[in-house]
């Protein structure tokens, strides 16, 4: 059996988070009553003419900085003609063979991504259908809202250099970052505001030429978009490996299935008629607002991830998990700016920190502890005044109450029993209180042993309300126990 | 009366505008039943605008310089809560929620829109016979056509419905018919008027312009809608100089157009009120000569594919699902195909169908690519002669009026009406035809000025000095 490789590019749309929409001056807005962020011009109606949003260049213009691209002096609008009821004109108003970002890249894990081009387009309203289940073709009839038609996209096309899965995947999670850096998209899979197509071939590893391509549609989230993908090359391998011929074609991914099927496509058989479009003057972006743009762009998700691990320490992992939450990124390089070191700043920021923020919905801003609270935090375990274990009480108080660590302490009598005559004595009445458990452990084989002492250590710990200092307690048993 | 003495007479209060107002109604009751410039005739809003602009004097404001005139607007322009249908029934029932650039600057000048005029079905056609509702007859002679696409704003005009009218002008679509009824008529610098509002036709092309009785009253109404608009993006920012009032010739170098003068089927009429009209100038001051355009002789073919092809996109959208005609089928697709079906003309079918070919795969580079390659050509020609010239002169179309149904069973026939004014389209320029006497059967033959981008003030100067050459 040959070995195959498979050959992924990735089409990803995003709406850009803009006030307005593209050509008209309507509300940019998710979620309003249908049909009320409307207006002549991107309801198509007769006589009226677009006029490009200044704020989407803008984006544009950031995204191509942000992701290397070439921006040409200018760039033009074209129409893409073809009927369809969510599309107000009948036409969509997208860039074709002149877009405003040509050739740029990404690094995932050391390997270069090439991108093809990243263009602006309109978007279309959305329908649905009343009846049959709301498939469309048992509906009695459709309803359409246009409240989306004319919403500012960015579609972002990669080059075939994508090999797995968890590539794709790495990729458009570097991209979500990015789009979120540089503030242009929400990137929210799941809400439609990021969509990722999927072009799919295999070949035998080690020939050069491209396979037909098979394109995946209606992923809604990375792990549908690794799914789909996964499901794909087997899908093609199992069909070459059993001698039939690959049809290219549109498929569908089922996520609750978990499997692909072809689309009867609404576009497959379309000559799209593409034209300049005459209503629309070239894109040309100044030097000014190129300047703009580029000041515009922070440090971005690589550099960030890069900084964190060399400056502060941080763990790859953690340094990945943080970049990936922006708000908490920054609430993180708040505790290490005020002297908090970045290894534990890290620790409890991925773990206790954003396991609350995921449980409560709230944002790291709105958080009752600053992140010089949770320095002070760090600082009382790093002194001995808490344990870890108690500190995880004392930080669970802060995360709900506007309380500062120190004085939870206070409230509470947390601070650490580090007096060693006083911990001897407590060790030595718990010994004696349990001098089964003590006899176990010195006939005992080493897992009975690992057992008994751990059983020991507790009762010492409930002894002391978990504020004995944990080092002093494992070194007192060393002495006694041996 | 001309324009400017009737604003002139409201505005100091020596007319009303409502007695304008009800002596043009009276005007169009005669005639218009012979006619049939109007869609739509405007009278009860009419006379209320007339009140607004009359109590606005009484309170010593100033109404504007078009106080108390009235305007027939073609029935392509928005007009917000009035029906506008470009002649077709596929707008059926439609009224626009927004008024276009040109009716508001209108508006807020003080003029009053008296009506909606016929049209060509979506501007398509050069004698007003392309119209859902019936073909406009010449006042000059009504067994004969006005032209078109704009025949009902020429012969609103012509007739004295209104002192004023606004067209389009996509391949002459102002010129044309303004040439067969006796009146001026100005296709401005494409971007120079806003199209916003304007139901497209083919829009790299599509430019609003005035009709008026004189072309002082054609400057009056094209300074007053034209300048920039930002909502058209293809609007020019600079703004406008003014047209000026003298029709000093003296200096000017004027070249006639040989290709535009010596076409096909030209009546000898037509090239005589040319050559005297050349004369006059040249005996002005001016001095004249003839000059080639040579890609002028390819500008037909290329306007229709180029007009088609935007016009195919453009009415894509007259799809029954949002406004006007629907005609239900059993799904989306069948819905759409029955209700263009029934809804377009013969002539706007056969120019989608042309467009739609033309910019097909495979065909698109040897069609629309090639006449945008002769539309580049055709600027470069113009440029050349524009290093000699100030501005050029030819006939504005080939014949004088014909007679309704001459040409209806033969497309390209009625293309060639076109054949004189197409370039300047193409070119995005401006010209300007003005009446100069009249030729077969004793109808009004037109001369056409044609300028380079921006070139209206010294196209203005000579459409003023050709007027007082006029016989
Ligand atoms: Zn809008």
């Amino acid at each position: 059996m040959a070995e195959y490789e498979a050959v992924i590019g990735l089409e990803v749309h995003v709406e850009l988070a803009t006030t307005t929409k593209l050509f008209c001056g309507c509300p940019n807005e998710f979620g309003s009553e249908p049909n009320t962020n409307v207006c002549p011009i991107c309801l198509g109606l007769p006589g009226s003419l677009p006029v490009l949003n200044r704020r989407v260049v803008e984006y544009a213009l950031r995204l191509g900085e942000a992701m290397h691209f070439d921006v040409p002096s200018e760039s033009i609008f074209h129409r893409k003609n073809y009927f369809y009821p969510d599309m107000p004109k009948d036409y969509q108003v997208s860039q074709y063979d002149h877009p405003i970002c040509v050739e740029g890249w990404m690094e995932i894990d050391g390997t270069r991504i090439r991108i093809e081009r990243a263009h602006m387009e309109e978007d279309t309203g959305k329908t649905q259908h009343i009846g049959g289940g709301g498939r469309i073709h048992d509906a009695s009839h459709s309803l359409v809202d246009y409240n989306r038609a004319g919403v500012p996209l960015m579609e972002i096309v990669s080059h075939p250099d994508i090999r797995s899965a968890e590539q794709a995947r790495a990729y458009v999670s570097e991209l979500r970052g990015v789009l979120q850096a540089i503030g242009v998209s929400d990137v929210k899979m799941e809400e439609g505001s990021m969509r990722v197509d999927a072009n799919v071939s295999i070949r035998p590893v080690g020939t050069g030429e491209l396979g037909t391509k098979v394109e995946v549609k209606n992923m809604n989230s990375l792990r549908s978009l690794g799914r789909a993908i996964d499901y794909e090359i087997a899908r093609q391998i199992a069909a070459v490996e059993s001698g039939d011929r690959i049809v290219q074609e549109t498929r569908g991914w089922d996520e609750a299935a978990g499997v692909s099927q072809g689309m009867r496509s609404k576009e497959g058989s379309n000559d799209y008629r593409y034209f300049p479009e005459p209503d629309l003057v070239p894109v040309a972006p100044s030097d000014e607002m190129r300047a703009e743009a580029r000041a515009a762009v922070p440090e971005l998700p690589a550099a960030h991830r890069t900084r964190l691990v060399a400056e502060w320490g941080v763990a790859d992992q953690d340094a990945r998990v943080l970049v990936d939450n922006p708000a908490l990124a920054a609430y993180a390089d708040q505790a290490m700016a005020v002297g908090a070191p970045g290894k534990d700043v890290a620790n409890w920021c991925t773990g206790e920190i954003l396991g609350f923020l995921n449980e409560s919905g709230l944002s790291p801003e709105v958080l009752p502890l600053a992140p010089d609270g949770l320095a002070e935090l760090i600082g009382l375990v790093a002194d001995g005044t808490l344990s870890r274990s108690l500190a995880k009480d004392v930080l669970d108080e802060c995360l709900r109450e506007p309380k500062r660590p120190k004085q939870v302490v206070a409230e509470r009598g947390l601070a650490q029993v580090s007096d060693e005559a006083e911990l001897a004595a407590i060790v030595d009445e718990v010994l004696v209180a349990n001098g089964d458990a003590v006899e176990e452990y010195r006939v005992g084989d080493e897992k009975v042993r690992g057992k008994k002492r751990g059983f020991i250590f507790g009762q010492v710990m409930r002894a002391t309300d978990r504020k004995a200092n944990a080092a002093m307690v494992n070194q007192l048993l060393d002495e006694r126990l041996s | 009366m001309t324009a400017r003495a009737i604003a002139d007479a409201v505005r100091v209060g020596e007319r009303s505008a409502r007695s304008v107002v009800d002596e043009h109604l009276a005007a169009i009751e005669a005639r218009e039943p012979e006619l049939h410039a109007f869609n739509l005739v405007m009278g009860d809003s009419a006379r209320a605008t007339a009140d607004a602009v009359d109590a606005a004097v009484a309170r010593g404001e100033d109404p504007g310089p078009l106080a108390g005139v009235p305007v027939a607007l073609k029935d392509n322009l928005c007009t917000r809560g009035v029906p506008t249908t470009c002649s077709s029934r596929i707008l059926e029932g439609w009224e626009p929620p927004y008024t276009a650039t040109v009716v508001q600057r209108v508006l807020d000048a003080g003029g009053i829109p008296i009506g909606k005029t016929n049209l060509d079905e979506f501007a398509m056609g050069s004698s007003t016979e392309n119209s859902a509702f019936g073909a406009t007859r010449n006042p000059h002679d009504p067994s004969r056509v006005p032209g078109g696409s704009s025949g009902g704003s020429a012969a609103a005009v012509a007739a004295g419905f209104a002192p004023l009218a606004l067209g389009s002008d996509t391949g002459g679509s102002i010129r044309q018919p303004a040439a067969l009824c006796g009146v001026v008529g100005v296709k401005p610098t494409y971007g120079r008027v806003s199209r916003y509002g304007l139901i497209a036709f083919a829009s790299s092309l599509d430019q609003i312009g005035p009709f008026a009785g004189t072309v002082d009253d054609a400057a009056l109404l094209l300074e007053t809608i034209w300048g920039h608009d930002p909502l058209d993006s293809t609007s020019i920012g600079s703004p406008p100089a003014p047209l000026g009032d003298v029709p000093d010739v003296s200096g000017l170098r004027i070249g006639i157009v040989e290709e535009l003068t010596d076409v096909d089927g030209i009546q000898p009429e037509v090239r005589a009120a040319v050559e005297r009209a050349a004369a006059g100038l040249e005996s002005a001051g001016a001095h004249v000569e003839r000059v080639k355009v040579p890609s002028c002789v390819y500008g037909l073919s290329a306007y229709y594919l180029i007009a088609p092809a935007e016009a195919s996109s453009n009415l894509a959208r007259y799809d029954g699902v949002r406004y006007g005609l629907r005609v239900d089928g059993a799904d989306v697709a069948e819905m759409n195909a029955k209700t263009r079906a029934a809804g377009f003309g013969a002539e706007v079918k056969r120019r989608i169908m042309l467009g739609t070919y033309a910019l097909s795969a495979g065909y698109y580079d040897a069609y629309y690519g090639q006449a945008q390659k002769v539309r580049t050509v055709i600027i470069r020609d113009f440029a050349r002669a524009y290093e000699s010239f100030d501005v050029l002169l030819s006939p504005t179309a080939p014949t004088t009026a014909f007679e309704l149904g001459a040409k209806t069973e033969d497309p390209l026939a009625m293309y060639l009406s076109d054949v004189c004014t197409i370039p300047t389209n193409l070119a995005g320029h401006a010209a300007i035809t003005v009446p100069f006497g009249t030729g077969a059967f004793d109808l009004p033959v037109g001369v056409q000025v044609l300028a380079p981008a921006l070139g209206e003030p010294d196209m203005f100067r000579v459409a003023r000095a050709i007027e007082g050459l006029a016989p």
